[in-house]
């Protein structure tokens, strides 16, 4: 019995190969790149294809012509060494006095050889320069062994990087023996471990209900001081070292120390201001809040200028604390405001099922927190995290205001020395400076992508 | 059959829930009104109604997802009220099932499992895997434990969902409408899975539109309507008689169709 007017399908349609547009090389030339300049159907699309064929070829030079300059300056015409020790004159035309040939534009690097020690530690002594050698081989090491996978104590290795290491970093920069009166000291750890107790004391629940919510806040704010003063006994403790100033410092040395402070320092304050800000205790959220916006809504350079300049008009005489210091706290505090906004956008992207589902077992607050939202919302803003390391990182350069001399600090009074005074010397040694910047930069978000793409391959959504 | 199965099923005299005159409020809106209600120990309550009747209100107020305002609520002898200890207390006690399942996607299915037991209960992790692995058999599902929740289907990850809070060995668990994300062929293996549960006795809060679970399993059906109980019945007693006019309607919409 047949039905004319049905169709009914007796066998499986074939699965049939893509058809070449879709899939390999061509396939991909052809989406990428012919799809929207190929299309002379009518005269409209003819012309637009046409345009679109001009622009791309124009694109294609004007990149290979820039790329082309720039390898060009920087390696095939430039000046490599200077043998004879002739300075300045090993980078002249013979126009200006020299032998290279009249119209030669290409880098100087035998400048940046001369001032390479300078450009990276600035005024540091030359003989205590393995101690920031040192301290530099440490660190890489460690950094190394924390972001690497399949590497033995990986989780160590970083709680490490982030307690001691600063601490050995600083006392091999500074030399140590700092002059806080061990005396001082123990008075503080004293106060930290009262107000730990008290803390305890409100958390059993003596104290009263209202108190029992802050009694965690009294024991982080007991364990930063005790935690604090402890770092303070240790650095006053003399190692035998000699004592370098903050003022010595200088050049990548500085840019290193302002960036890493500051990106160290600015997750974990801005975590707490971001879970602060969204707390359902009115005092903590505005406090919060406050500080967030107080941060966001001044440029940094006030910041570093209220820090360097205006900051000890109001201290009483005497009291005078490390210009490098002041600078860096002002960073750090920039930046977590910064950091505090990315971090929130993360929680809000965490749905309300989450807390719920964590409640409902039973899990406190910090639990929850620390088990289930954080790891999820900062896994959300990772490119907005590392956003804001990027920019901090750059924005270190603006601490040379307040007579700081960071690496493009340190380049451009490398730049004054008349020993070197070239036409290209400036141009070098932004350079020089600009690609030293950008291996960082280049750096952190290549690691971001890396982390982006790990942790998106094992929680599949 | 749904008779010879509820007699395995022993209900005690002890008193698991007990809520006096509770009412809530959102904002001006009275979304609990008066609610009084006794569960005893083994006790299967289905709680049913339209939507924004304040059935799922009425068991989130159980481990104070949602605060109430006024009334007395006492679960397992523990009264809830601003004390965060007697919530940490509860919350031990009473395990939950939410719609959209809750699982925490960055966690295998066996971290999910074993987080509470962990940080909550203080077990050694290898005891808390020895048991989460336990449940995850007895949801049927042990062979997913080191997949992520997003590798699974609605039905396995809420099978998951049970097996977690079974993890910390509940007194009551509460459902909170779990089959209403489902695709209609999953519905049944979760069901499945609490018709189980139902079986050895663990006292349940169901809070589903699934009348033939009800039927099965229920001792008591709850019916509520703009915040108040309106009528509380044997299951039999409630599909084949029910006498308020409310009552009748739904029944008449969910059914006939």
């Amino acid at each position: 019995m047949t039905t004319p007017h049905k169709y009914v399908r007796t066998e499986d349609a074939p699965l049939l190969p893509p058809p070449a547009t879709e899939a390999g090389i061509t396939g991909w030339l052809w989406q990428n790149i012919f799809a929207s300049m190929s299309d002379f159907q009518s005269l409209g699309a003819a012309i637009r294809s046409l345009f679109m064929i001009l622009f791309s070829l124009l694109l294609v030079y004007l990149f290979i012509d820039q790329t082309y300059g720039l390898i060009d300056f920087a390696i095939l015409s430039a000046v490599w060494s200077d043998p004879e020790g002739l300075k300045r004159e090993v980078c002249w035309t013979v126009q200006q006095g020299g032998s290279l040939p009249d119209g030669w534009h290409g880098a100087c690097w035998p400048f940046v050889w001369a001032k390479q020690k300078f450009a990276w530690f600035g005024p540091y002594p030359s003989e205590e320069l393995w101690r920031i050698y040192l301290s530099l081989i440490v660190g890489s090491i460690g950094l190394v062994w924390a972001l690497r996978e399949r590497l033995p104590y990986r989780r160590q290795v970083g709680v490490l990087m982030l307690t001691l290491y600063p601490l050995l970093a600083f006392i091999l920069l500074t030399g140590g023996n700092s002059d806080a009166s061990f005396t001082g000291i123990g008075v503080w750890i004293i106060v930290g471990l009262a107000l730990i107790s008290v803390g305890r004391m409100g958390a059993a629940g003596h104290l009263g209900t209202i108190f029992a919510e802050l009694a965690g806040i009294f024991g982080i704010v007991g364990w930063g001081i005790i935690a604090l003063n402890v770092v303070r006994g240790i650095v006053a403790v003399d190692f035998n070292l000699t004592p370098v100033g903050t003022g010595d410092w200088g050049g990548l040395l500085i840019t290193l120390v302002v960036a890493l402070t500051g990106i160290v320092a600015s997750l974990p304050l801005g975590i707490i201001l971001a879970l602060g800000r969204r707390s359902e205790m009115p005092v903590v959220s505005v406090l919060c809040t406050i500080f967030i916006e107080f941060w966001r809504g001044v440029p940094l350079i006030t910041v570093l200028f209220m820090a360097s300049v205006m900051l000890p008009l109001f201290l009483p005489a005497g009291v005078n604390f490390d210009n490098l210091l002041r600078a860096l706290i002002g960073v750090m505090l920039f930046s977590a405001a910064y950091m505090a906004e990315v971090v929130r956008g993360g929680l809000q992207a965490i749905d309300k099922g989450q807390y719920e589902g964590a409640q409902a077992m039973g899990l406190s607050y910090w639990q929850t927190m620390r088990l289930i939202v954080l790891p999820q919302a900062l896994t959300h803003v990772i490119p907005g995290i590392v956003n804001t390391f990027i920019g901090l990182f750059k924005d270190t350069t603006l601490v040379s205001i307040v007579g700081i001399f960071d690496l493009l600090g340190a380049g451009q009074s490398a730049i004054a020395d008349a020993a070197w005074s070239t036409p290209v010397q400036a141009i070098t040694i932004y350079l020089y400076i600009g690609i030293i910047f950008f291996i960082f930069c280049f750096g952190m978000s290549r690691y971001s992508i890396f982390m982006e793409n790990k942790l998106s391959k094992s929680r599949r959504h | 059959m749904a008779a010879s199965s509820a007699t395995k099923m022993q209900v005690t005299e002890e008193v698991i829930i007990q809520m006096s005159q509770v009412n809530k409020w959102y904002g001006t809106f009275h979304v609990l009104r008066d609610i009084n209600l006794t569960v005893n120990k083994g006790e299967r309550i289905v709680i049913c109604g339209p939507s924004g009747s304040g059935k799922s209100t009425l068991i989130r107020c159980l481990n104070r997802l949602e605060e109430h305002q006024s009334g007395d609520i006492t679960v397992q002898g523990i009264t809830i009220n601003n004390d965060l200890k007697n919530i940490d207390e509860i919350r031990r006690e009473v395990g939950m099932v939410f719609q959209h399942f809750n699982l925490f996607p960055h966690l295998t299915i066996l971290e999910n499992c074993t987080l509470a037991p962990i940080w909550v209960r203080r077990m050694p992790k290898a005891d808390a895997e020895a048991i989460a692995m336990k449940y995850l058999e007895r949801v049927k599902i042990p062979e997913q434990a080191h997949k992520y929740p997003g590798q699974l289907s609605g039905g396995q990850q809420q099978r998951v969902a049970i097996a977690r809070s079974l993890c910390m060995e509940p007194q009551l668990m509460l459902f909170d409408e779990p089959t209403s994300a489902l695709d209609p062929e999953m519905i049944k293996e979760v069901l499945d899975t609490m018709v189980s549960l139902a079986e050895d006795g663990m006292s349940m809060i169901c809070v589903t539109h699934e009348m033939g679970f009800a039927r099965k399993v229920a001792n008591r059906v709850i019916f509520m309507d703009e915040g108040q109980i309106i009528e509380e019945k044997e299951p039999e007693e409630f599909f084949n008689n029910p006498e308020n006019e409310r009552t009748k309607l739904f029944l008449s919409q969910i059914l006939d169709h």
